[in-house]
């Protein structure tokens, strides 16, 4: 038996194609942005593994360090370091800012860091090029996405920086890449003030007479010493033994240093159900809103289409061409429509992910469910056209 | 039982009720013999085409009744369609060929032809063969694989009456087959429906207005006021005479 279906695209391919590309670079979009957020959860997971740690150690009644603000003194890593089970620690610090070089804005998640050995927590896993940090100050190694180069000299805050070593996929939960430099410099950096602001702060302390007692001498200089230097870090990451539960860890911790740890699979918890989950919810929202449109633009051209052969429908009917032959013709065509728009949406999400400035993740199992749905949209959306054709009188053929 | 390829008796067809009813048919009569090919001549409103299309069961009539090749298919003492199925009554014992040729623009001339044969049920290949046996028969064989489109006018509709003659139907219905063309083109359709009719033992009703191919039908149905008056084609003699010069 013929293929009415297949011969009337083969009549007009022209239209049938541009039409096709013209559905499947919105297919695309569609495609592109669940790959965003897939990306999004990637680049969380990733931010986890190469962070090295099972248990993030934070303040206590937050959900830090990447959701929420967190702040823990230095010294803390000295007494989880005590506890059973607890193989290695490392202090680490978060802070997205922008970073300049040669007059160039790039916003980064500054990370600072209190060991620079591969393996060590919170350091980078590995390097594409050049070394690890070596001196106590003012050296950093970069993700490649920042742009920086080795030899690179990046501004943060007040002090430069030498790029010294290249790294690949360490970026914030929000994509930014991170630039890794020594803990005591991240510090600094988080509550570096200007002069001017320094200055105003010590005359504020020396006018105000609780601070500046006239029977306390050092006092003064004691309060100022400790307003302009800061001990802080954002969470304590810990290495847990192994055969240890990182649950057991971690609930020790809880209960005897009176501290937050979230564990592992804790930590991907907050991440993709909290603080993404405003920027899935949106991208959700665009889906169902490309779907939408994309199954009223099938219909709509299908629609046409089937209008444009109205006087060919009614010859068909007339010798004898029964209604599920023509209905599954326009079905067929609706498919054709629909799988021509996902190939090109699919190749042209392939080509155009690299470009993106966040991660893009084409997974093959959204490929696969993107496909379903396309067919299941062209299916649907090729009703109203088979009820035109339906509704067509075979007499209209006769005249009269 | 008659050997009629068409019987038609007493054929009634109301539109509408009430007051607003109109009678398009009241009361046809009518019979034509296998290869026979007969005219219907009539004014516009008379009932031409609402009584083709009772033939060609796309609309149902009021009462009377209908026989093709010798079995009733609508008889209003017997509740009507005497088929339940009217699509394949359609494709397997009517022929339409229209004023217009109305082909299927995306199939070649091959396969508009072949289509009526494998919506019956035939094999590609069979119905394929059939198709060129009706091109070679009507002289086309050499534009099957053409598209509709490169077909001249007179191409086009030769390919519709063999598209009528593929499932070999005792009755083919031709509406205004030859308005659109000069009285050249318009005598070669008739002649060629006059030698399908022969060959294949078809019964061909014309619905025509054309007066220049009224002198070769040898019988005429007259339709007025949804009634049809039969009688001899008094033109066919000199058209006889003119063809055989």
């Amino acid at each position: 038996m013929i293929s009415l279906a297949g011969r009337d695209i083969l009549h007009s391919w022209g239209k049938y194609v541009f039409t096709g590309i013209g559905l499947g670079l919105l297919i695309g979009v569609t495609l592109s942005m669940a790959g965003i957020y897939r990306g999004m959860v990637e680049d969380a997971r990733a931010l986890l593994n190469n962070s090295g740690a099972d248990i993030w150690v934070v303040q206590r009644d937050t959900l830090g360090p990447y959701a929420e603000p967190s702040s823990l003194h230095d010294d803390v890593y000295r007494i989880l370091q005590g506890l059973p089970g607890v193989a290695a620690t490392g202090n680490v610090t978060y802070l997205t800012m922008q970073a300049r070089r040669a007059g160039l804005d790039e916003r980064v998640m500054v990370v600072g860091i209190d060991g620079f050995n591969s393996g060590h927590p919170g350091a980078p896993a590995y390097l594409l090029a050049g070394r690890g940090i070596t001196r106590a100050h003012y050296e950093a190694v970069a993700d490649i996405k920042t742009g920086f180069s080795l030899g690179d000299h990046v501004t943060i805050r007040r002090h430069e920086y030498l790029v010294v070593g290249l790294t690949q996929r360490m970026v914030s939960s929000g994509g930014d890449p991170m630039i890794f430099i020594p803990l005591k410099d991240a510090q600094e950096a988080q509550f570096l003030k200007d002069n001017d602001a320094i200055l105003n702060d010590r005359a504020r302390s020396a006018a105000n007479p609780s601070l500046n007692r006239p029977g306390v001498p050092g006092l003064l200089d004691a309060i100022i010493a400790s307003q302009s230097a800061n001990h802080n870090v954002n969470a304590v990451l810990v290495k847990v033994a192994d055969g240890w539960d990182s649950e057991v860890v971690a609930q020790d911790i809880r209960r005897w240093k009176r501290l937050q740890a979230y564990t592992r699979v804790q930590m991907e918890e907050i991440l993709i159900a909290k603080l993404i989950a405003t920027s899935a919810k949106q991208i959700g929202m665009f889906l169902v809103i490309l779907a939408i449109v994309s199954a009223a633009i099938v219909s709509f051209i299908i629609y046409t289409m089937t209008l444009g052969k109205i006087r060919e429908i009614a010859v068909l009917k007339l010798i004898g061409t029964r209604n599920r032959t023509i209905a599954g013709m326009i079905l067929q065509e609706s498919l054709g429509l629909g799988l021509v728009g996902f190939i090109v949406g699919k190749g042209a999400a392939t080509l155009w992910a690299p470009y993106f400035p966040k991660f893009v993740l084409l997974e093959s199992g959204d490929t696969l469910r993107g496909f379903v749905a396309v067919m299941l949209i062209c299916a649907l959306a090729s009703i109203v056209a088979i009820r035109a054709a339906l509704r067509v009188d075979p007499a209209t053929a006769i005249g009269g | 039982m008659s050997d009629d390829a068409i019987r038609i008796e007493g054929l009634t067809k109301r539109y509408g009720s009430g007051d607003t009813a109109v009678d398009a048919l009241k009361g046809v009569d009518m019979s034509v013999a296998p290869g026979e090919v007969v005219g219907l001549i009539g004014p516009s409103g008379s009932g031409k085409s609402t009584l083709l299309k009772c033939l060609g069961a796309v609309i149902e009539p009021t009462s009377g009744r209908m026989a093709i090749g010798g079995e009733t298919i609508y008889d209003s003492a017997e509740g009507g369609w005497q088929s339940r199925d009217l699509h394949a009554l359609r494709r397997d014992r009517i022929g339409f060929v229209f004023q217009a040729p109305y082909l299927i623009p995306f199939l070649d001339v091959v396969d508009n032809i072949a289509l009526l044969p494998m919506l019956a049920g035939k094999s590609d290949a069979q119905a394929r063969l059939r198709a060129q046996d009706l091109l070679l028969a009507l002289d086309v064989a050499h534009r099957a694989k053409a598209s509709v489109a490169q077909l001249s006018g007179g191409e086009q509709q030769r390919v519709a009456i063999a598209r009528a003659l593929a499932n070999q139907p005792p009755v083919i219905l031709a509406d205004e087959p030859t308005a659109p063309l000069d009285s050249e083109r318009a005598l070669n359709v008739m002649r060629i429906l006059e030698q399908m009719a022969s060959q294949y033992r078809t019964a061909i009703i014309v619905v025509t207005h054309d007066e220049k191919i009224i002198p070769t039908f040898r019988r005429i149905y007259h339709i007025r006021d949804g009634k049809t008056y039969a009688e001899q084609g008094e033109g066919r003699k000199i058209y006889d005479k003119r063809e055989n010069k």
